[in-house]
Formats: structure tokens, sequence, C-alpha cells
């Protein structure tokens, strides 16, 4: 039953000038060992924000304000900071999404290696070295001895996004969330990370958070997706049960809108409108302005996820509920 | 009339003001002590221009409060035994007009420069930029010092101090205008990529109308925002020419050249003709300094958006 | 990077002819050299034979180049009051001068980088609001009169310190320096903290600024993410990061110092080149007062030179790019 990693009714709210909104509301799912989840939306639905509320690292006026992050079975948020900065790039390893601001300019790659693991392992340097060249070598750059003397500068967008994968593997973490790990980066390199990443995976036997707002690329990689929609949870389950037959409306947009969905000679399929910003929410469930199934209901109550017809598919739609799978 | 002080009302520059008390409190003193010392010839206890009026007798009075003071000198006196309050309101009225004064020349000389400089590009600019930059980085103190010596070597000293006014004000101006030119000339190069420049000069305007009706006006703000400041700086370098003697003279005094020749007495004592002066123009550059803040703040393009 | 350097300093000799044009300028318009050497008790017949003589009425642009020949080998002209070749004059004085501005320097850097630092890390703690409070009134204190208060309480009320004169001084291989005597150090004390409080605002905002701007950035958020300690984060992934905007801002306001120590000097009767340089104003030494300029103007260049080389071989993207 234990879980890796499970969250439980998170919430994250910003203070505003004009007064708190909230980021995140009830956002509640799991990760098992070794286990691949994809966490999908749009800009601004608050993938990242949940990302970093894993590790306890939300950037002010953000702050966790309810909810409970399960790591271990123990409860991220009741630890000291110390604790905290023990699992932070330790355990659970973050990859940010832009390669070229994430390495510190004026430091060696060499150091911005080493210093992860001296901060977490008790190590002589000479054996960090040897860890980090070890890692180099995994991500496939080319003579690592050199590398670890060179300056971020001195690497294409890809080798850093690399370097930045082998830094996350330094401390054989149990965790890896990727914050769009590709999407800075030129479209011919995007495929080759990720097929690195997902094999790194499999052969680390570690659990991976992909967060990404490109539905394709989650659909080769992880096991189950979860669909997120202004701040709350709209859809999840396997991801090949979402992709084949997506329940929730705004999942049904998102699929149809990927370019291998499209039909030959026909506009591109897309949803109207955009989405809410924190700052005004609409009243019951945040989809209904967009929505075509659009009911009473929707504008006033925000629905439940429910399961469907297993476990472990999840929809938080009113007109599913009341009329069953559609 | 009405209508433009509804919408002064309306303004966000109104709306934050009034929710910014440091703001509030620097401007109130401000007003104060411009009010103060421009009603100096009327409500001066004593006239310090006037020789007759002035007695050796009561050189170096302590303050009224103290032993020795008299009621008559609530500050006390300084060496020639002139009123101190008096002495300040007169030389506060000095120093905020050569300030003013100057801040306006440099303002004039800055935008003038700068504009050209933006506008017409190539040789000029960088010709322009980098004298601009050669006496940034001597500092305007020093480019100021240094003109206001030759200045005094040229004219002769009695000359000079007949005309330290004007002469003050175009010494600091010259000094300080790349500050301005600077500013100007940065905003101008991004006016001049927008679209309603090129509009303009499509519809074939002269080049000297388009730079002035339509890249000045949105220079402003910039303009508006470090002439606060500049009045502050103004201000201090006057008394810092002052104190060397090379600014106002002892029978005219400002602020500067007052805590100068307090400055020799404090050995024997007398700490009040340093200490009234400097506490004086200390309050007034602080609270400038204070609202320059605010404004830049209130102003600055990066954090206001409308 | 070899092109950037060469063009810089191209640039630099330039702006120094410039400045001897100037000073040059003063010089034929305002000096009087006939009157330099020999004083005004001589006959107007002789005055007018030496002006011929001292080549006075040539044209004034080989006047010029004469000046500027006579400049690069080291003569910078006479000084009317001392009779000595005012460069001596000046090297005399520069000691003093340098030592003033080094120890306020060494004050500067080592305050304004702590405060700087703490403020940009606790920025609503109660230190810092006063730190940056205290740092708005500090800009707007005028340097000579930190210099008298300081002289008013140390010296004259308490007595603790001396309020002129640089003391004793030894001298190591021609440099009469202060800073090997105890008593060199307790007239450097005022002094230095005087000339420093107008700087120091200048520099904790400075540093503030920067590092509130580099700790905003994905590779100090990513440094969290790694779980370094704050102090690792904040002294080597921040810190370094601000100092590169710092040294070329903070490189060049020290050079500005320079303008300050005529006030300081003033007020501790410091015998260093600004106290002389008001003193050749006031005596109406023209020649000294030229040579002065140029002394600093050199000195100015030669700073602003260096900081913007150190910048561009710090620099990766100066390197490539060349800077304007």
């Amino acid at each position: 039953m234990d879980h890796l990693l499970e969250i439980q009714n998170l919430e994250v709210k910003f203070r505003l000038r004009s007064g708190e909104v909230t980021a995140i509301n009830d956002v509640s799912f799991f990760l098992d060992q070794g286990e691949r989840v994809g966490l999908v939306g749009e800009s601004g639905a608050g993938k990242s924000v949940t990302g970093f509320a894993i590790i306890k690292l939300i950037s002010k006026p953000g702050f966790i304000s309810g909810g409970k992050v399960l790591f271990e079975g123990r409860d991220i948020a009741g630890l000291s900071i110390e604790e905290v900065r023990n699992i932070r790039g330790n355990r659970i390893s973050m990859i940010f999404q832009d390669p070229m601001m994430t390495l510190n300019p004026v430091l060696s790659i060499g150091t911005q290696m080493t210093e992860t693991i001296l901060a977490h392992k008790n190590v002589s340097k000479a054996e960090a070295q040897a860890i980090a060249l070890d890692k180099l070598k995994k991500v496939h750059i080319p003579s690592p001895e050199k590398r670890l003397d060179q300056y971020p500068h001195e690497f294409s967008g890809g080798m850093r996004q690399r370097i930045v994968i082998a830094i996350a593997l330094l401390t054989d973490p149990a965790v890896i969330i990727a914050d769009e790990p590709t999407t800075a980066l030129d479209v011919t390199i995007q495929a080759e990370i990720m097929d690195l990443l997902s094999e790194l995976c499999e052969s680390e036997k570690m659990a991976l958070i992909l967060i990404t707002h490109d539905l394709g690329v989650v659909s080769q990689v992880t096991d189950r997706i979860i669909v997120m929609y202004a701040g709350r949870i709209v859809e999840q389950g396997l991801t090949r049960d979402v992709v084949s037959n997506p329940r929730h409306p705004y999942t049904k947009g998102l699929i149809a809108a990927l370019p291998e969905s499209q039909q030959r000679g026909k506009a591109l399929s897309q949803i109207p409108g955009t989405m809410p910003s924190l700052t005004d929410m609409p009243q019951g469930c945040s989809f209904h302005p967009r929505c075509e199934l659009v009911m009473p209901i929707c504008k006033e109550k925000v629905p439940e996820l429910i399961e469907l017809d297993n476990k472990n598919a999840l929809v938080a739609c009113h007109a599913l509920a009341k009329g069953g799978a559609s | 009339m009405k209508k433009y002080w509804r919408r002064f009302k309306n303004s966000f520059f109104w709306f934050s003001f009034r929710r910014d008390p440091v703001a509030i409190a620097s401007f109130s003193i401000l007003v104060i002590l411009a009010i103060l010392s421009f009603s100096a010839p009327w409500i001066a206890p004593h006239d310090v221009y006037e020789s007759s009026s002035i007695d050796i007798m009561n050189s170096e009075l302590p303050p009224a409060w103290m032993e020795e003071g008299s009621s008559d000198y609530m500050l006390g006196t300084d060496i020639q035994g002139r009123d101190m309050l008096s002495a300040m309101l007169y030389g506060m009225r000095l120093s905020i007009l050569i300030g003013l004064g100057a801040v306006c020349l440099q303002a004039v000389l800055g935008v003038l420069i700068g504009l050209i400089a933006g506008y017409v590009g190539g040789k000029v600019d960088s010709f322009l930029m980098r004298v601009a930059d050669v006496q940034l980085s001597f500092s305007t103190l020093m480019v100021a010092i240094i003109i206001s010596a030759i200045f005094q070597l040229a004219f002769g000293l009695a000359k000079y101090e007949d005309l330290a006014v004007p002469l003050l004000i175009v010494i600091i101006g010259l000094a300080e205008w790349p500050q301005y030119g600077r500013t100007v000339r940065a905003s101008v190069l991004g006016e001049k990529k927008k679209e309603y420049v090129e509009a303009a000069r499509v519809i074939g305007l002269p080049r000297w109308w388009i730079m002035f009706r339509h890249i000045l006006p949105n220079t402003l703000s910039p303009v508006l925002v470090i002439s606060t400041v500049q009045v502050a700086n103004a201000i201090m370098s006057e008394a810092a020419l002052s104190f060397l003697g090379l600014g106002m003279p002892v029978t005219k005094p400002s602020l500067g050249s007052l805590i100068n020749s307090g400055f020799e007495y404090i050995f024997s004592g007398s700490w009040w003709i340093t200490l009234f002066p400097g506490v004086l123009l200390v309050t007034l550059v602080v609270v400038i300094n204070l609202l320059g803040d605010w404004v830049r703040d209130v102003l600055n393009p990066k954090l206001y958006k409308r | 990077m070899f092109a950037f350097v060469i063009r810089r300093i191209i640039q630099s000799l330039f702006v120094i002819l410039v400045i001897g044009f100037i000073g040059f300028a003063i010089k034929h318009q305002i000096g009087d050299p006939v009157r330099d050497l020999v004083g005004i008790s001589v006959s107007k017949a002789e005055r007018d034979a030496l002006r011929e003589e001292l080549g006075l009425n040539d044209p004034f642009m080989s006047q010029y180049v004469r000046f500027m020949k006579n400049a690069v080998r080291g003569d910078l002209g006479m000084s009317f009051f001392y009779k000595k070749p005012t460069l001596k004059v000046i090297v005399k004085k520069a000691p003093a001068t340098l030592e003033l501005v080094f120890v306020s320097s060494l004050i500067i850097i080592f305050l304004s980088i702590p405060a700087g630092v703490y403020a940009a890390i606790r920025p609503r703690s109660w230190l810092t609001r006063f730190i940056m409070g205290a740092s708005i009134v500090g800009v707007s204190i005028p340097v000579f009169l930190t210099a008298i208060l300081l002289i008013y309480v140390f010296s004259v009320e308490l007595g603790w310190l001396p309020s002129y004169g640089r003391g004793a001084t030894v001298s190591l291989w021609g440099w009469e320096t202060g800073l090997l005597t105890i008593d060199g150090w307790k007239h450097l004390i005022l002094p230095s903290i005087a000339l420093s409080s107008i700087m120091l605002p200048l520099f904790i905002r400075l540093i503030r600024s920067e590092m509130m701007e580099v700790l905003q950035s994905e590779y100090v958020k990513y440094a969290w993410a790694k779980g370094l300690a704050p102090r690792r984060v904040y002294f080597v992934h921040a810190f370094k990061n601000t100092l590169l905007p710092v040294i070329t801002v903070g490189g060049v306001q020290l050079g500005i110092l320079i303008a300050y120590t005529i006030l300081t000097e003033t007020v501790f009767q410091w015998q260093g080149m600004g106290f002389m340089f008001l003193e050749a104003v006031e005596r109406s030494d023209t020649t000294l007062l030229v040579a002065y300029m140029m002394v600093v103007g050199v000195v100015f260049v030669a700073v602003n030179t260096m900081v913007d080389i150190i910048y561009g071989l710090v620099n990766p993207t100066v390197r490539i790019a060349g800077r304007k």
C-alpha cells in the first residue's frame, strides 16, 4: 500500500498585494518505486508549482497552505530545513526547463557536480570526481575527463541538459522531477534527451515525474498521466487509456489538438478560449467557460475526482458523473 | 483647470503618494523648508546682508538656551556676529536657488545633447557619449572643482565672488549634464524604433519636429526621475565648492560656506556655527533624496505598467 | 580580445591628449610663465625678451605640441610657489593621498560586502531596514560634514585621535608612508572613515541590488534544488555572480574617491595632492594646477581602462562581442 511518494490534498497559495490567490487546489496523487508519471497541462496550470512543492521549494510570495507531501512515509512539510535539504538533490533530484539558465555561468562543470555529491555524501573530493566522471559517461558526454574543468558557456544546449541530467543522477535518487526538460531545446535534440532520460530511469530504477505541456512526449515515456487545469487535477489514468480514450472534455481537447490526431486537409483543432488567470477564477468548474458539455451545475459546483471503471482512472467532471462514460 | 485637477487626483502618482508616509513626510518637510527659505527677507529676525546690523561684539554667541546665549539670537551667532538662524535661512535660499538653476541648465544641456546624440546617431553620437563617459568617469565633483578653480583664476577672486551665483549654476550645470544626456539618449534610442516615429518620418515631417514634438515628450519620465535626485546632488556640489572656498563668499553665505566659516572655530568649542547649517543641509538633501527614491519607484516604467 | 585591448588603449591615449589640450589651453589663457620664472619685479623689456626666448609668441598649436612633448618626458613645468618641477611636487604629495584612498577602499570593501549581502539575503529584517535607511542618510551627508563631526567628537570632545596632519612617517625607498607607525595609523583613522563615508552607502546599495537580482535567477533556484547549504548558495553561487557588475562599477567609483580627497584633505590638513591642489588655486599657481589636472586625468583614464580590460578578461561574452 505504501507509495514512494504520496501527495494528499496539496494546496499552494500566492500572497499578492490584492490578497491571496490559490495556485494549487486539492491536488492528490501518488508515485511508486520506479514508476513514471506525466504531469500534463497548459502553462499556468500549476504543474511546475506542484513539482517544486514536492521538494518544498516554492519561491516567494508562494507558500504551501495545506495538504501533505509524504515521501517514504514522512511528511515533508513537517521536516526541518536540514532534513528537507537532505532530500533535495539527494533522494529527489530536479531537472529544470532551460539548461542555458540552470547552470551557474561562473562555476566549472566539475565544481557544480562535485558540490552536489559533497553536500550529501561523506566522500573525499577525489571520490566525488570519480562519481561525476562515471555519471558524465552515463549521459554519453564525449571525453568527460576534459569536461570537468570547462564552463557552461563552452557547451551547447543539448550538452548542458545532458550535464544537468548527470547532476540529477549523482546521488542515485529515488525520484527525478523533470520540469519541461526538452522545451528549451532544438526539436532534433528533444527526442534524444527524452530517450536518454527514460532509458536511465529504467536502468537506474528511478521514479520519474515528467512535467510537460506536450502530450506526445508523455505518451511515449510515462506509465500514468495526470492532467491538470487551473490548479486542479481533472483527469488521471494509465497513459494508454487516457491517450486512446480520454474522458474529460479538456483532455479530449488536448488529444484532438495533437498533430498526430489531425486529419489531412482540415484545420487544426483547438480548444476555444484561454485558461483563466489565478486572480479571476470562474465559479464552479474552472473549465466551464470553454467546455462544450457545460451544464448549469458546472457554473456552481466544483466537480470532484471520481473513479470510473477502475481505481486507476479518475475524472473530475459533472457530465461524466451523471451520465456515466460518454 | 478643474479637469486637470481631477485627473491628477485619480492618477496612480497621487494614489501611491497618499499611501506612502515617507513620501508625504519628505514632501511636507521640503515644502516647509522651501517656504521658510524664500520668505527669509520677511521672517528672518536679522538682515545678514546689511553690514550695519551686524555687530562684531556679538560674535560667537551660543544658542539662546545655553548659559551665555542671548534671546535675540536663537541659534547663536557666527564669528562676525551674524545671527545664525537668519544666515541659515538666507543661505538655504541660495542653496536651493543654485540647485534648481543648475538642474535647469544641466537638464536643458543634457536633454538637447541626448536628443541629438540619440536621434542623429553615428559619429556625432559616439563622440558626444564618449565625452559624457569621460566626464562621468572623472566624477562630476572633480569636474566641478576644476572648472570652478579655473574660473576663479580667470576672473580673479573679487569678480568671481560677485558673480558667484550664476557662475556656480554654470559650473554645476556643465559638470552634471552627462547624467541627463545618457538617460535621454537611451530612451530616444528606444523610442526611435517605434512605429509612430517611422510613420512621422514617412509622411515627411521635418527632423527637428519629430525630435521635439514626438520623441521628446516620451523621454520626460526618466528625466523627471533623475531631476529630483539631481537637485540634491547640485545642492551637495554647491556646498562642497563653497566649503572649499570655490563657491559662495562668506559675505553672502550659502549653507556650505557657513559650514566652512564655522569649521575653524569648532576647536574652540563653537560647534553651533557648523552643526546647525550642517543639519539643515543634510535634512534638505535627505528629504529630496527620499522623494527621489519614491518618484523613481513610482515612475519606473519597468515596475509600473499601465 | 587583443584587438579589444588595443582599441581601449588607443581611446585612452586620445582622452589623455584631449585632457592635455584643455590643460594647455588653461595655461595659455590664464597662466603667466614669465611671472612664474622671474616674479614681477623685472622690467617689461626683459620680460618681453624672455617671452620670445620661451617661445610664448609662437602659434598656439606649436606651443601645444611642445607642451605635450614635454609632458610625455615628464616635464609639466615649474611650480611658481615651490620653484620646483611640478611633477616632483606632486610625486612627493602622492603617497599621502594614495594611502588615504587605499585605506578608505579597504574600509568600503570590507564593510559594504557583508552589509550589502546581508541586506539582499534578509530583505525584510529590521537590520536591513536600518542599513538601507542609514545608507540614504549616508549619501546625503557631505564628506566635509562627516569629517568635521568626526573631528568634533573624537578630537575636540573625546581627545582620542589627532585632528590634522599625517603624524609620524617612515621613508621606504623614497615613499613617505604613515602605514608603518602607530602614530601614522592614528592620524589615518578619521580621514579614511570620512572619505569612505561617501562611497559606502553607494556600494551597499549596489551590492544589494545586484545580489537580489542574482538570487532571483534560475541557477540559484537550481542550487537550492540540489540541496546545497545556504552558505554555499549565497557565497559561491550568488555572490560570485554579483561580483562581476560590482567590479566594473566599483572600480570606477574607487577612482572617483580621488575627487573627494580634495575635501577630506582640506578638513584634515592632510598633506596630499588634494590639499596641494587647493593651495595652488589660492596661490594662483596655474602650472601646478594644470599639472595636477593632467596627473589625476591620467590616473582616472588608467583606472577606467584597467577596469574595462579586467571586465573583458573575466566576462566571456565581452571577449567575443567587444564592448561599446
